[in-house]
């Protein structure tokens, strides 16, 4: 016999629904002054130091057709790097914005800061990046995954997690494409061609 | 939050399967390929935080918080309560803890909910609160109605209150959903077996609590749930490590 482990497990995940956005972003769904302060509205405030950006995409699923119905969330370092709650951090920048698809079209869009490189305890640099987590009707478990820039090649280069995609051309689908100045697209595939790249961290 | 700390790795196995063909909406929306596993970084180990000048006095009432207070909503009064846990069984204070629900009839206030069971004037649905120093939160609210979906030919979700978690860090983000002791869709709901081992089933079943049910006024369910822990820290960052 041994000693018991006396752990708990992870309460289960369950799908959001079809109907997420009524809890979560009232005014999105329809429901304005459900709460009085929604959370998430925005990654930034005014103050927020860094280069403003803009990103844009969509969310398709394993036939190409795109989502109406998902919810994502977006959490991200300020312009040097440092997430909210970090000694230093920048405090015009709380990092988090919950954000959907517009009804007709299925675009989303995320405006904010570029965040910086983050420094990992052991020395080595997280290329600036933006982590995301995706729900929706269907989806069993949020899906985790980064959108990073396709004009940081070099940071991309050293990037841990970059690094640890064997199929190399599955690597652009974590690659935010620059449009123009401050903008950039960037379209999610849950399944099937050009899949995006889901993360276990 | 001074001290990050790794996250615990993910036990997939507490969880549903994305791809669960009994859950037809599930078949087009689950990744093909494996999920690319590492152990947790800072922007997983750091997370947004919430404080009470967010929350409005009735947040945690949807009796109440639709009307303003104004009139009550219909249907069977309950309170939820219960614990944030880690893994490690302790206490995650002072998170934010969201909840949505369709009403008494099963109807949700949502332009694309079109079930026949009428909208609640009294009713939103929509609720939040923030854990105190144990872990512990409560709120007040109406039993939700079972409803139809489209899924298979009659299929119907049992009564549930979606549950949307923080913790303190971005990592260990949850959205699941609370079921009530007894009820008998439970059985029948796709959704619900997307779950497959029995122990981890029945910990989305909140029990009856009849020792916090307030005589004359409501009855209480209880509901503990259990976010990601955080490994101790005092081997970890050295650099032989990978």
């Amino acid at each position: 016999m041994v000693q018991p482990l006396t752990r708990l497990r992870e309460t289960p995940s369950q799908t959001a629904g079809p109907y997420v956005h009524i809890g979560l972003m009232p005014t999105y769904a329809g429901n304005p002054g459900s709460v009085e302060k929604e959370v998430g509205t925005s990654p930034i405030t005014e103050a927020a130091k860094g280069e403003r950006i803009e990103i844009t995409g969509t969310v398709s699923d394993g036939t190409g057709w795109v989502l109406r119905d998902a919810m994502i969330e977006s959490w991200q370092a300020d312009a040097e790097g440092l997430y909210a709650g970090q000694e230093g951090a920048d405090p015009g920048v709380p990092g988090f914005c919950r954000f959907g698809a517009h009804a007709e079209t299925g675009l989303w869009t995320l405006s904010t800061i570029k965040p910086g490189t983050v420094k990992l305890p052991d020395g080595r640099v997280q290329a600036p990046h933006i982590a995301l987590w995706i729900v929706a009707r269907g989806i069993n478990i949020g899906l985790m995954t980064r959108i990073y820039f396709e004009d940081e090649e070099e940071a991309n280069a050293a990037d841990p997690v970059l690094m640890r995609i064997e199929q190399r051309p599955r690597v652009e689908t974590l690659l935010a494409k620059k449009t123009g100045d401050g903008a950039y697209r960037f379209d999610i595939r849950l399944q099937g061609e050009g899949e995006t790249v889901f993360l276990d961290l | 939050m001074t001290d990050a700390g790794r996250l615990i790795p993910r036990d997939r196995t507490a969880h549903p399967d994305p791809y669960d063909p009994g859950y037809k909406t599930s078949v087009l929306r689950s990744p093909n390929q494996a999920l690319l596993s590492m152990e947790s970084t800072p922007t997983e180990e750091w997370g947004p935080t919430f404080g009470h000048d967010q929350l409005g006095p009735l947040d945690n009432n949807l009796i109440l918080n639709w009307t303003k207070g104004e009139a009550p909503a219909v249907g069977e009064r309950i309170l939820v309560h219960g614990h944030v846990l880690d893994e490690l069984g302790k206490p995650v204070p002072h998170t934010l803890v969201e909840v949505w629900q369709a009403n008494a009839g099963g109807r949700y206030r949502h332009h694309k909910d079109t079930y026949f069971a009428p909208l609640d004037p009294n009713f939103g649905g929509c609720g939040r609160t923030i854990t105190d120093e144990n872990g512990y939160y409560q709120f007040m609210t109406i039993k939700p109605g079972a409803y139809p979906w489209p899924n298979r030919g009659n299929d119907w979700r049992p009564a549930h209150i979606h549950y949307s978690i923080f913790g303190h860090s971005f990592g260990q983000r949850l959205i699941s959903q609370m079921y009530f002791e007894g009820d008998p869709l439970m059985r029948y709901c796709p959704i619900f077996h997307t779950v497959k081992d029995r122990g981890q089933l029945d910990s989305l079943v909140a029990p009856l609590d009849m020792t916090m049910s307030r005589p004359l006024d409501y009855l209480t369910y209880k509901f503990d749930i259990v976010l990601r822990g955080r490994r101790q820290t005092m081997f970890e960052n050295k650099p032989e490590g990978l």
